[in-house]
């Protein structure tokens, strides 16, 4: 395909669209078709054969609000219908408003002015209720490919990684290192081989934000790899899946079968001399996969387990060649920012942290879902008023983010911005984005046991602090909430969490110590309340006072 | 080859350019504590004892995995290095089912001897008493699994040294295992040469010689460093 085919296509297909009187999206994302949007969404298509109404019927990306599924979007007011039955969502095509009563309409509506979509901005979700994640046309419509195009026709290599370097991304894997620094590093290597590889081993409990990107918009993450591809001198990339993630999968396949035959991907990509390829590849359930190093050992066939760095994986990855390695929201960034310019993006966010980022929010919370704000948006403002706050009139206690390798951030200190420096000040992580909600409810002993046992199972057990030390930070947690621990294993609890932060070979390991270590620091009161104390020193105290008797 | 110069614990010291910092400190007579690293064997940076202090830097780094650069200033053995180092022992002994008194190796057993050099007069962590069995179906050699501490060099110099690749790593975590071929017993191992390479190397009494009593199986890995300077260098002398 060349740029004015591309062009042409999507002229085609915006002409065919404004002969349409409506378009109705069913929410096609895992959270609603686990509550049953597969039998909505064919319900509105046979309602649709019913009518004489020229309605298009079909399904999209996540669109956020996960709790009310399965989630249905109207195109000509933008209205969200939430919970709907197959029956009740029937009524939504016009002509067929017959089929319920007006009243359980209005019922399921949700107005898109409501906070939990007002305050969001969304980029990384853009084409969430507005493109069908199955057909390529609808990407193209949504002005998809056109960074690709651009970057092929009108710009060199050089000029996209200015690009991207003005926008001032950052890695949105958890880390925070600078994109474009690391683009650059691969860009100047130069070996003839190099790879782009796409880390969409999403392990943290609770996260589910590539999930939705990947199963949303596939289309956005292959061009997002390309332009990658383009600027590093690259012509073969990987997406690295986590096994869990079936549906991921089949549409990320079905993405690149599309945008190859479309020859928009391939040989000649777009009708240039550029030639880039995506494979997939499907992880096996280590959550260590995720960590870089051992992600490149799976690909290549080897057991999955991290190695020492340096030499970083643009200096030495894949098969000993130069490899970038970035997270499926970084590159999803990075089609907006090549389109609509390095500037508008950086004109987003802080000064530190430029752009929008993607939490996946849970827990004890009104609207569990996906929710996109610029970057230092305040935790309050996510969790009180986007997301509605602590269900049933309870009282928020902290907010855990980054998983287990994050850290619980306690209702005192909720106006903290979300970016990645005040994050790591307050002994927490950005980490991959999954916010969990605990409630006063919640014991923060428990909180910590259960990420110190979800380390202890995921532990390759290559090094000795991360295999055996998980164990054993794990068995004294447990003994605690068992008021079965006594306040020297609380000082070796300690210990041993210094001990992993600071001799373990990977970021697994260095990281496991801080949701308990986050915990002493703001909730230690949880856990002295649970120790007990040693029989020898209340003997002692009690016939010290019987002899002063 | 360029030439590196740097401190190590206020000593000044050369290396060459990709010389780790462990052989740059052995050849200057500083013999940091180890157990996955063995001369003559490629560097997995598993065990973590040898874990330095690189003034400038804010993490700790293993030595030998860490290459040395020019200026380093190095400190080897501060307190808070042997404090993380004693804990480590500490966290092997409690992992596994290491009774020196009715084991093959007792007196010739590097965990034992770190343990002694490091002063770790008692473990202060839970035992978890692994229920691991013992593979004794070789006829030439044991495998005590309650005794392996993970450090793979068996695995590495059946794969280096003797290309075989027979042992190697299944499971995770606390199941880790040592396997030979995709999990069948030893003395079924298709691939295995019984060349006992992997006994030779084996810093604890997890790998023996069948037969060996109490405190009789002593180590003796002078080949490594024949086959190592016959393959670089081409000279077929034994030396010492």
């Amino acid at each position: 395909m060349t740029p004015e085919e591309l062009h042409q296509r999507r002229d085609k297909e915006r002409a065919k669209r404004s002969t349409e009187e409506d378009h109705l999206l069913c929410c096609t994302a895992a959270g609603c078709l686990s509550c049953g949007s597969e039998d909505v969404l064919h319900s509105l298509r046979d309602a649709v054969k019913t009518t004489e109404a020229n309605v298009r019927v079909s399904g999209t990306g996540c669109l956020g609000l996960c709790s009310k599924g399965p989630l249905v979007k109207r195109e000509s007011d933008g209205a969200f219908f939430g919970g709907l039955s197959p029956e009740s969502a029937a009524a939504l095509v016009p002509g067929r408003a017959d089929l319920v009563d007006r009243q359980t309409l209005a019922e399921h509506r949700i107005e898109p002015t409501t906070p939990f979509f007002a305050l969001q901005q969304r980029i990384v979700l853009e084409n969430a209720g507005r493109t069908d994640p199955e057909r390529i046309e609808d990407y193209i419509l949504a002005d998809g490919y056109e960074a690709l195009s651009k970057a092929v026709t009108e710009m060199t290599p050089e000029e996209v990684l200015s690009e991207v370097k003005k926008s001032g991304l950052r890695g949105r894997g958890g880390a925070g290192y600078p994109t474009a620094l690391k683009w650059e590093l691969v860009a100047k290597q130069a070996a003839t081989t190099k790879y782009i590889v796409c880390n969409a081993d999403e392990g943290d409990p609770g996260a589910f934000m590539d999930r939705s990107v990947l199963e949303g918009d596939p289309h956005r993450v292959l061009e997002g790899m390309a332009l990658a591809g383009y600027a590093a001198g690259a012509s073969q990339g990987y997406i690295y899946v986590r096994g869990e993630y079936a549906l991921a999968v089949q549409r990320l396949e079905k993405a690149i079968r599309q945008a190859e035959r479309e020859r928009i991907l391939g040989n000649r990509v777009l009708d240039s001399a550029f030639a880039f390829q995506v494979d997939i590849r499907v992880g096996a359930g280590a959550f260590v996969c995720g960590e870089e190093t051992a992600l490149l050992a799976s690909i290549e066939g080897r057991r999955g387990e991290p190695r020492t760095r340096p030499p970083y994986p643009p200096e030495r990855g894949l098969f000993g060649k130069p490899t970038l390695i970035n997270n499926v929201e970084t590159f999803a960034n990075i089609p907006p920012i090549i389109r609509k310019g390095g500037d508008w993006f950086s004109s987003i966010g802080t000064e530190r942290s430029k752009g929008t980022k993607v939490f996946a929010v849970a827990g004890k919370i009104v609207h569990t879902g996906l929710v996109e704000v610029p970057m230092g948006t305040s935790l309050r403002t996510i969790v009180q008023d986007i997301c509605g706050g602590v269900p049933g009139g309870g009282k928020l206690k902290a907010v855990l983010t980054g998983g287990p390798s994050g850290g619980a951030i306690p209702e005192s200190l909720l106006d903290l911005p979300v970016d990645y420096e005040s994050l790591s000040k307050a002994g927490s992580m950005m980490g991959s984005g999954g916010l969990i909600v605990m409630d006063d409810e919640t014991s923060m002993v428990d909180v910590a046991r259960y990420f110190m046992e979800f380390c202890m199972d995921e532990s390759c057990g290559k090094c000795i602090p991360c295999r055996a030390g998980t164990v054993q930070m794990h068995d004294i947690l447990a003994r605690i909430s068992r008021r079965e621990a006594e306040p020297s294993d609380l000082e070796m609890l300690a210990k041993l969490a210094t001990l992993l932060k600071e001799t373990s070979l990977c970021g697994l390991g260095q990281t496991a110590p801080n949701p308990v270590v986050s915990a002493l620091r703001y909730f230690r009161e949880e856990f002295d309340e649970k120790l007990v104390k040693h029989p020898l020193a209340e003997n002692t105290s009690r016939t010290a006072s019987e002899r002063r008797e | 080859m360029s030439v590196k110069t740097l401190k190590i614990d206020g000593e000044m010291v050369t290396g060459r350019a990709g010389e780790t910092l462990f052989n740059v400190a052995w050849d200057a007579g500083i013999s940091l504590p180890r157990l996955c690293h063995v001369g003559g064997l490629s560097d997995v940076g598993a065990c973590r004892l040898c874990v330095v202090e690189v003034e400038g830097q804010s993490k700790l780094a293993a030595a030998c995995v860490t290459p040395v650069e020019e200026g380093m200033v190095v400190h080897t053995n501060t307190e808070r290095l042997r404090e993380h180092r004693r804990l480590l022992i500490e966290l092997l002994f409690a992992e596994g089912n290491h009774v020196c008194s009715v084991c093959v190796s007792n007196g010739h057993c590097e965990l034992q001897d770190l343990a002694v050099q490091l002063g770790v007069d008692h473990v202060r962590l839970r035992y978890q008493h692994p229920k691991r069995g013992v593979d004794a179906t070789h006829a030439r050699f044991g495998l005590d699994h309650n005794r392996c501490i993970f450090c793979t060099r068996c695995v590495r110099v059946c794969d280096e040294v003797e290309g075989a690749h027979t042992l190697d790593v299944s499971g995770r975590g606390a199941s880790l295992k040592i396997i030979c071929d995709l999990g069948e017993p030893w003395g079924q191992s298709e691939t295995c040469t019984s060349c006992g390479k992997c006994v030779q190397v084996c810093p604890t009494g997890a790998l023996y010689l069948d037969g060996a009593s109490v405190g009789e199986m002593e180590k003796n890995r002078r080949f490594l460093q024949y086959i190592v300077t016959a393959r670089e260098k081409r000279e077929w002398i034994r030396k010492g």
